[in-house]
């Protein structure tokens, strides 16, 4: 049995400091009392209309992500250190993305191969020489992380292209206000309710040189069938921006346009939510339906700013993830803060045969998959899913990444019985501008809601908790 | 050698067409063996929204219709002064890496077709054995006036065993990836000695040998390009150099005309 790293409780059955106050609350708390909240809770965000589709059903599903009342704590002095990688990291990313749509040194150093570029579907060569404002290419940026001990953290991967759930990093930090206003005056938490106004101005601070005034921002959605549409029209909501889908854009006058009551009025930055290939059906998938023809022609002429721009999915690559650590060296100069988990490259024949041997040890993902679809965990796995997945991986190995199964840490959910540890990751969200890097403290802590399962995912029937940053 | 051209493309539509927008790439490209010392591009029943240089170097135009048009005419004129350097355009440059020109694009897929075609290459200098392709596509595939369908593969037209100049220039581009030289596709001009008015834009191939760099086939004719061939756009395949690609609401259906004229200046 492996030992899990509890971040409330000590093997020793005392407290970790950051929980010691929350501790304290709960064990003079009437459970019953905290039942009805937990319900209460719930019937909050069933109205709030915060809701995901399930994939892979026979008809998607529209679901509640559960929510659990007991806060996610990371001390101070934690967090200063995670986002000190964090920045790192988030501005090794950026440079990588220039570097390769521009010189490519780094190929030319020889740490990353050039295969790994020209065979993979996320580089897109229509942005080699292309240079966004301030050279940003992620301006919105999600890195997964696990903990695996009291200074051990991992990072899972880098949603560098669209990262979501930033809307219930911010609704499960509102419905803990109104629970639990008590808490909030006992405990110093860092707040995140700036995050909409801090993604405005960032989004702002990103606009074309051409712009005149103030900068026009809106959101693109692909429209309300989209998993991620409560988050869209959340965000557009919170910052005071249109939310638009494609067939409200247009082409005039050398910009991209939305339609108003008194004409059409240019947009200077435009946060999309629609994935490259459907971005514009004159220029990529010429099928789409959800974007707007001729909008990277007006990005090219710099009369618009795409964040993120297209093209950047090439960083948070599965396969480009392993070289994160050499990445982060080549562009900072310094070794990288936070940890890479070790991954096999299973395109690697010698990875390929390791990865082959220990199935029933490792967690094998989609070198492009995401939501934990499409993935194995093989001490979970049946013996039949097991062989499924070994041909799966014989037939297109370049398709595949393996980990090992991480201890990930475990934080306490409230059940029947009490309190009880459930495995957990972090999502922190990071906003990059010409005017530097910010970061919310916290972000959304996903937790698995089964006893001993490591997956988070909440299509994969994972739960969010509010995560608190303490006060120095 | 200095070409003075006149190219006219021109659409009516039998209904008036609501919105319409058309990328261009028509505007010769400027480098070592061709100057451009005059060029322009005029459009009537639209305007020009923008302009930029894409990754291949191209000059891309976009331009809206006017609402409701039923008709768009482009014409683009000026003249250029072109070297004669035996096909050799020169080392590889811009921000594309040579790499990407590896790169099989839909209509450059090597199937049968192109495999059959390489089995009877000879061995030889990298070199000879480019210009022996060329005249086995030649062979192959039949020139022959709308023979295709612009949307055609390189193994479409194998198959069929006929094709246009994009047909050669896509068999070309195939076969030599296969081989291992980088490939890409140009579009652009070609002042047949006998005549003005020439039948069409034309399109060949361009493939890089090491050493000696960028070198052009044109199949279709069985030679590498000289003072006469103008390019204009390049790109892995068609889709990237085509002179327009378009896309409008409405279901009026087009009436293409074009008129190309080349003459020595």
């Amino acid at each position: 049995m492996t030992e899990f790293f509890d971040e409330m409780t000590a093997p020793d059955g005392t407290l970790r400091a950051p929980y010691r106050e929350i501790g304290r609350w709960f064990g003079e708390e009437d459970v019953a009392r905290l039942r009805a909240k937990q319900r209460e809770a719930e019937e909050v965000f069933r109205l709030s209309g915060i809701t995901f589709n399930v994939y892979g059903k026979a008809e998607a599903e529209e679901r509640l992500i559960p929510f659990d009342i007991i806060p996610r704590i990371i001390s101070h002095r934690e967090w200063q250190k995670l986002s000190r990688g964090i920045e790192q990291r988030v501005q090794a990313i950026n440079a990588f993305l220039y570097d390769i749509y521009h010189r490519q040194e780094i190929i030319r150093a020889g740490r990353v191969p050039a295969e790994m570029i020209a065979r993979n579907e996320a580089f897109l060569p229509q942005m080699l020489g292309v240079a966004p404002p301030g050279d940003i290419y992620t301006h919105i940026v999600g890195i997964d992380l696990v903990r695996t001990g009291p200074d051990e953290f991992y990072v899972l991967e880098d949603n560098a292209r669209t990262p979501s759930g930033v809307s219930y990093m911010l609704e499960n930090r509102e419905t803990m206000l109104k629970m639990f206003p008590e808490l909030f005056s006992a405990t110093k938490v860092q707040a995140v309710s700036d995050y909409p106004r801090n993604l405005h101005r960032s989004l702002a601070a990103s606009a074309p040189a051409m712009t005149e005034g103030d900068p026009t921002v809106a959101v693109l959605t692909p429209g309300i069938y989209n998993s991620a549409y409560y988050e869209h029209s959340f965000l557009a909501d919170q910052m005071g921006v249109e939310l638009v889908e494609g067939h409200d854009l247009r082409v005039t006058g050398g910009r991209v346009c939305m339609r108003t009551t008194q004409g059409y009025k240019p947009i200077d930055v435009l946060y999309r939510r629609v994935d490259d290939e459907f971005l514009d059906p004159l220029n990529f998938n010429p099928d789409s339906a959800l974007g707007v023809p001729g909008i990277f022609d007006v990005y090219r002429a710099g009369g618009i700013t795409i964040a993120n721009a297209p093209g950047t999915g090439i960083a948070d690559d599965k396969a480009i993830y392993s070289y994160l650590p050499d990445i982060v060296e080549f562009y900072s100069g310094e070794k990288a803060i936070l940890q890479n988990v070790p991954t096999w490259r299973c395109a690697d024949p010698d990875s390929l045969a390791y990865v082959l041997d220990n199935l029933t040890e490792l967690v094998v993902k989609e070198v492009h998959g995401s939501g934990g679809y499409g993935m194995l965990i093989g001490p979970a796995a049946s013996k039949r899913e097991i062989a499924a997945f070994r041909a799966k991986l014989k037939a297109r190995p370049g398709n595949y990444i393996a980990q090992p199964t991480l201890a990930l840490s475990t934080v306490p959910i409230f059940t029947r019985s009490g309190l009880a540890p459930r495995h957990v990751d972090l999502r922190p969200f990071v906003l990059v501008s010409p005017e530097g890097v910010k970061i919310t403290p916290g972000g959304l802590s996903r937790v698995a809601l089964k006893k001993g399962s490591l997956v988070v995912n909440s299509s994969q029937g994972g739960g969010t908790k509010d995560t608190w940053v303490l006060e120095d | 050698m200095q070409l003075r051209i006149r190219h006219v493309t021109r659409y009516d539509f039998d209904a008036p067409v609501p919105f319409g927008l058309q990328q261009l790439r028509k505007t010769p490209k400027s480098f070592r063996n061709q100057k451009v010392l005059e060029w322009t591009t005029e459009v009537t029943g639209g305007r020009k929204e923008l302009a930029f240089e894409d990754c291949h170097r191209n000059t891309v135009e976009l331009v809206s219709f006017e609402p409701n048009t039923d008709h768009v005419e482009l014409v683009s004129s000026g003249i250029v002064e072109i070297a004669d350097t035996s096909g050799i355009v020169g080392p590889h440059e811009g921000a594309v890496p040579l790499w990407l020109f590896d790169r099989e694009t839909d209509r450059t897929a090597a199937g049968a077709g192109v495999k059959a075609l390489l089995r009877d290459l000879p061995e030889g200098e990298t070199l000879d054995r480019l210009h022996a392709l060329s005249h086995l596509i030649h062979e192959a595939v039949t020139y022959e006036t709308g023979a295709s369908d612009p949307d055609w593969t390189a193994e479409d037209a194998l198959k069929a065993g006929r094709g246009v100049c994009q047909d050669h220039a896509h068999v070309f581009i195939s076969a030599a990836r296969a081989l291992g030289c980088p490939a890409r596709y140009v579009s652009g001009y070609l002042m047949m000695n006998d005549r003005e008015v020439q039948e069409a834009t034309h399109a060949w191939a361009e493939t890089h040998v090491d050493g000696i760099g960028w070198v052009g086939f044109d199949v279709s004719n069985g030679i590498s390009p000289d003072a006469r061939y103008v390019r204009v756009a390049t790109g892995l395949d068609y889709g990237e150099a085509a002179p327009i690609i378009g896309s409008r609401t409405g279901t009026a259906g087009e009436d293409l005309s074009v008129r190309l004229e080349v003459s020595q200046q």
